[in-house]
């Protein structure tokens, strides 16, 4: 008999799920030996840059190219003209809407696309840039949503202005989109006329920009004499992208390699298909030359995927004792001058209807417009599940109200209301079934960790001296990896995911998945889900994504799908390799397949010591000695199409001390208990709850794309929109639970973007809760030391 | 974000720098770390024909002491200051300051000439060569000119500075006994230029206030030398009602722009707000506390 001992030390060798093991992709990035799309030098490549709208919006009277082409050395000069006989001066967008590639005799946005000039290099391409000259009339400009509906606000979308609908249902006013509605208006109407109290809040969430690190940009490559395009750029979801480039040009998709080299953050930003590809795409089919574009960092501020910018009104219905009966909310969402948001298809809100929360609501409503304004297009989920952070904020703002209103501990009325243990799987009043989750458990070992009851006092004493000391509160669900296909496609496309494995003789192995890292680390995860499901050392499995000639179609990774979807997908492939290795070991061992037992590593003949094989000895077997019929090799495909999403929860306290002279906030501790579910490398997942968490820091205390009333953009550069760095961060103390997922396989839920969605709302209740003692019930981020001070001032805190 | 086209002079000796400034004249800028001048050529809101890179020049670095005089090259790097001895005994708020501006990478190559000579309001030097009431040495063609910083600054990115002229030297007195400095600035992150701050250099005798300078950063168009709130505290034993009675007339001379960082308000509150409390710790310095 193996001892525990023995059993221990060779599940251990794996380094499968539940190891820390150290990131496969580290030495390389740390060395400085990653590979981006800039880094890419194709032989006779050129360079595209853009031609930029200084206004936000103007009439185009004329565009002159002749300066620029005489400049020597610049090849080309692409308008709006010169793409409408390839149909390509407007695309679709994955909402419905269309989206001008170059300005079509107007610009919507300042820093639209206008004009692209290719030149030998991007030093005579910027020279040429500036030789284009555009003769623009200015028109007004509208930034503010509300004031976008405004009956005469300046019409943004000429081309559409006599449509009754944008492609997704009817729309009342020339700069609406459309309206969303879900949940039971009348039901939730008569409870808020009858409660015993109601509370209503009006919050913003501003336009924020993902900003990673490295921009987007690609380099097109079309050869004419096979007639094939191959796209490096840098994407979130290369298959689709080569989809979309095969319905646009026309090029059967076999005829197109899209390829996701290293990716240096993508955080939604990296999605959607941008006016860059395009334009460098056509370039490169006319000129027969490689087309490389990379955006600088103000053009990728400006014009490439902002996120957020929804205006929300809550309101909670509730008896005396907190207990919550109905939730109604109205969202007016920006979005842009093109209705260029990514979302799945049919949910142009996306998954906002989680706005439920943590907690047993009985009955919601929950409405949402969609408007144009003179920004830029987009509304990407910036590291969270499509319009969850919203919805997450949404209603950890309200319970804090109505626990304002009542007198109620803020602990104490998320606690009166949480979803049971006991009632999972729980279907939600706006229709959405919670896989799993223990809340109390979670919100009371963050308690009991912090010593709550003895911050609270610290407070109370902190007041009678006038010092502003604030404690927030997040207890948050997220609903991640979309999803189900019945409920989740794009562009029709469900939006499942895959992976393909393949064992060799030697026992090592290669997999490829639909999905695209961006710093997950899914060399590494990916890996560990494979070891432990075959028993085979994760230390020689590599794995390989983002290239769509050799990886099967996926939708990319976004919205945390990886693991929920393209995790449970590997599972799922490395199930039937076993099954297969099953067969096999019977047919060595000449015993039935039922008399077999997994253990680790290997199959063994149950009560039969030292009749066994392992993986190592049937990968071997299975290109040599397989049983009559079978097919020789030990590979395996799976599609995975999830049951349901997963539905990842957490609780988050935040304890921040505000200078009431500067209106400078420090975050003093920040505890954050996440429950992911299965736990695959928890090293890893510091690693994102980490990086989660300083992201929600940006966005809370200082992050806002700032416009004046003309529609320019004041924050383009990283001077002011801010992005923090090692010295602004807090420190993070993490903890956890594991609830886990019932439908994965492997019980994970996916964890990457929790520390954002959870972390915002706990950062800003802790801001506002700094100020509830004196009735303010809301606050607007960013949380800057300008903008806390306004309060602070109002309130006449920073008297002398 | 690639600048237009321009020639690029890399003179040995500071002869041949002021000759080349000579020859291309209104077309020509002077290159010393360029974390001023090249962002703003990226943007193409400069443009100059030349680049003048005064990187090669010996004559322009270093530090020394000369009759009660520190005398600073041109092109002493933030890094520099921060590291050296001498300003750390002798003017210790030089120092203070340059540890507060930007981060590690701008601060290994940007220099308290360009600092001073770039004419930016934004800018921590001018308000510092205030508070140690500097002078600056000017050399052109007709050779060298010194002038005292006070007076110096005219308005955004402008000084006296002649286009053919080139900042050599910045002189600092050593402070005195009894001296307490202070440089408090208030900004949103690592990196950022003030949203206002205070530079404070005052001596004691005994409880006395014998002398204070007061100047402030990034509140006008110009860096500003508080003169009434410095009387106002000049022969007296300084207390929090008169550091209250200071930090208003502060406010009262405040011309801030408003941008991202605040509007006028704010920026007008918190230079008085960085005026409390660099007067506080300097009197705490000064006490040897
Ligand atoms: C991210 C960032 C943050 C920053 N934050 C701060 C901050 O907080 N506080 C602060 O004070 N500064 C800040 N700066 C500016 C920085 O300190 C610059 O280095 C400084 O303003 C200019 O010095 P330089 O040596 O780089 O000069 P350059 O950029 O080379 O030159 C600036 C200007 O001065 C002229 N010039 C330079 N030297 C001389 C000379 N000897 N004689 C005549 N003319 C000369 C040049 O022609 C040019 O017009 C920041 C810069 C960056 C990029």
């Amino acid at each position: 008999m193996a001892t525990t001992a023995e059993r221990v030390e060779r599940e251990a060798k794996l380094e499968g799920v539940g190891c820390a093991r150290k990131r496969k992709e580290d030495p390389r990035f740390i060395q400085g030996k990653g590979n981006y799309v800039d880094d890419l030098k194709l032989p006779g490549t050129v360079f595209g840059v853009v031609v930029r709208s200084p206004y936000a919006h103007a009439r185009i009277k004329s565009i002159n190219k002749d300066k620029a082409l005489k400049l020597p050395g610049v090849l080309a000069v692409l308008t709006a003209n010169d793409l409408k006989p390839l149909k390509l001066h407007w695309m679709p967008t994955l909402a419905g809407d269309v989206q001008a590639v170059l300005a079509d005799e107007k610009v919507c946005f300042q820093y639209q696309e206008v004009a692209m000039v290719i030149a030998e290099n991007r030093y005579i391409a910027a020279d040429g840039a500036d030789l284009v000259e555009v003769e623009y009339e200015e028109l007004p400009a509208v930034v503010d949503p509300h004031k976008a509906l405004e009956p005469n606000a300046p019409v943004i979308r000429d081309d559409i202005k006599d449509k009754k609908e944008a492609g997704q249902g009817p729309r009342r006013h020339h700069n609406h989109i459309f309206t969303w509605e879900v949940g039971d208006k009348a039901g939730t109407d008569k409870v808020f006329q009858s409660a015993e109290v109601t509370v209503k809040q009006a919050m913003v969430n501003p336009r924020v920009h993902p900003c990673p690190l490295e921009t987007c940009g690609c380099v097109a490559s079309f050869d004419k004499v096979r007639g094939e395009l191959t796209v490096y750029m840098t994407s979130q979801a290369p298959h689709v992208i080569r989809t979309v480039v095969s319905l646009l040009s026309g090029l059967p998709e076999s005829k197109i390699r899209v390829v996701s080299p290293d990716i240096g953050g993508g955080f939604g930003n990296k999605v959607g298909v941008y006016p860059g590809y395009v334009c460098a795409i056509v370039a490169s089919i006319v000129l027969g030359r490689p087309v490389k574009w990379i955006e600088t960092r103000i053009e990728n501020l400006a014009t490439t995927a902002f996120a957020r910018d929804y205006h929300l009104v809550g309101e909670l219905a509730a008896d005396k004792n907190g207990r919550i009966k109905a939730l109604r909310v109205n969202v007016i969402a920006d979005h842009g001058a093109f209705n260029s948001h990514a979302q799945p298809t049919k949910w142009p809100a996306g998954l906002f209807s989680i706005c439920t929360g943590s907690y047993d609501i009985p009955v919601a409503h929950v409405k949402v417009d969609g408007v144009y304004t003179n920004k830029a297009p987009g509304g990407v989920a910036y590291r969270c599940s499509f319009r969850v952070t919203e919805a997450v904020h949404l209603i950890e703002r309200m319970i804090d109200v109505l626990a304002q209103k009542l007198n109620v501990d803020k602990a104490e009325i998320r606690m009166r209301n949480f979803i049971k243990r006991e009632q999972f799987p729980y279907t939600s009043a706006l229709g959405w079934q919670y896989d799993s989750g223990d809340y109390h458990t979670a919100l009371k070992k963050v308690l009991d960790a912090v010593n709550y009851p003895a911050l609270r006092k610290e407070q109370e004493e902190k007041r009678k001296r006038g010092e502003l000391m604030g404690i927030g509160l997040c207890t948050f669900t997220e609903i991640v990896g979309a999803g189900p296909t019945k409920a989740c496609d794009i562009l029709g496309i469900g939006m499942f995911d895959s992976a393909e494995i393949r064992v060799h003789p030697t026992g090592s192995v290669i997999a490829r998945m639909g999905t695209i890292t961006q710093g997950q680390g899914h060399a590494t995860t990916y890996a560990q889900i494979i070891a432990s499901e075959l028993g085979l050392p994760s230390e020689n499995i590599q794995i390989e994504e983002g290239d769509t000639s050799t990886a099967p179609y996926g939708l990319g990774t976004y919205g945390s799908r990886s693991t929920p979807v393209g995790g449970a997908a590997t599972a799922m492939a490395a199930r039937k390799i076993r099954d297969k290795a099953r067969k096999i070991a019977a047919h060595l061992l000449e015993v039935p397949e039922g008399d077999l037992e997994w253990d680790i590593d290997r199959f063994k003949v149950k009560g039969v010591p030292g009749q066994e094989k392992t993986m190592k000895e049937i990968a071997w077997a299975a290109y040599n000695n397989v049983p009559e019929g079978m097919e020789m090799g030990l590979e395996a495909v799976d599609y995975y199409d999830p049951p349901n999403f997963t539905y990842p929860f957490g609780a988050y306290l935040a304890v921040v001390d505000i200078d009431r002279y500067t209106g400078e906030t420090k975050v003093r501790r920040f505890y954050a208990l996440d429950d992911c579910g299965t736990r695959i490398n928890p090293m890893i997942i510091e690693g994102q709850i980490h990086g989660g968490l300083t992201e929600a820091f940006a966005v809370a205390m200082g992050q806002k794309l700032e416009f004046d009333e003309g529609g320019n953009l004041l924050s383009n550069s990283l001077m002011d929109y801010f992005v923090p760095t090692a010295a602004e961060t807090p420190k993070w103390e993490l903890d956890h639970t594991v609830t886990k997922s019932p439908h994965h396989p492997i019980g994970a839920k996916g964890v990457a973007e929790s520390p954002h969605v959870g972390g915002i709302p706990c950062l800003n209740n802790a801001v506002v809760d700094a100020f509830a003692h004196l009735g303010v019930t809301d606050m607007e981020m960013p949380h800057t030391a300008y903008s806390v001070w306004k309060t602070i001032h109002k309130l006449g805190l920073d008297k002398r | 974000m690639i600048p237009a086209t321009f020639e690029y002079h890399a003179p040995s000796n500071l002869k041949e720098a002021i000759r080349l400034l000579g020859e291309h004249n209104s077309g020509a800028k002077i290159l010393a770390g360029g974390h001023s001048l090249l962002p703003m050529m990226k943007l193409r809101f400069a443009a100059p024909a030349h680049l003048i890179d005064l990187n090669r020049v010996p004559e322009l670095k270093g530090i020394r002491e000369q009759g009660g005089m520190i005398r600073i090259g041109a092109m002493t790097t933030e890094n520099e200051i921060i590291a050296s001895e001498l300003l750390r005994t002798k003017c210790p708020l030089l120092p203070e300051a340059a540890r507060q501006i930007a981060d590690p990478q701008v601060r290994n190559c940007g220099t308290v000439g360009g600092d001073i000579a770039h004419g930016d309001p934004g800018n921590d030097h001018p308000a510092i060569a205030l508070a140690t009431e500097a002078s600056f040495v000017l050399t052109g063609p007709k050779g060298e000119r010194t002038v005292a910083a006070d007076g110096f600054f005219l308005g955004t990115y402008s000084t006296q500075l002649q286009a053919d002229e080139i900042l050599t030297e910045i002189r600092v007195p050593a402070i005195g006994k009894g001296t307490g400095w202070a440089y408090c600035k208030l900004k949103r992150k690592t990196g950022d230029f003030a949203t206002a701050a205070a530079a404070v250099q005052l001596q004691l005798d005994g409880n006395t206030c014998k002398k204070i300078v007061i100047a402030l950063t990034n509140v006008a168009p110009t860096a500003l030398k508080a003169k009434d709130a410095a009387a106002l505290l000049t022969g007296k034993t300084i207390d929090d009602k008169l550091i209250e009675q200071a930090a208003q007339k502060v406010m009262s001379i405040c011309d801030p722009a408003e941008d991202l960082r605040g509007d006028r308000e704010y920026k007008t509150h918190m230079a008085a707000e960085m005026t409390r409390r660099a007067i506080r710790l300097a009197l705490e310095r000064a006490k040897g506390k």
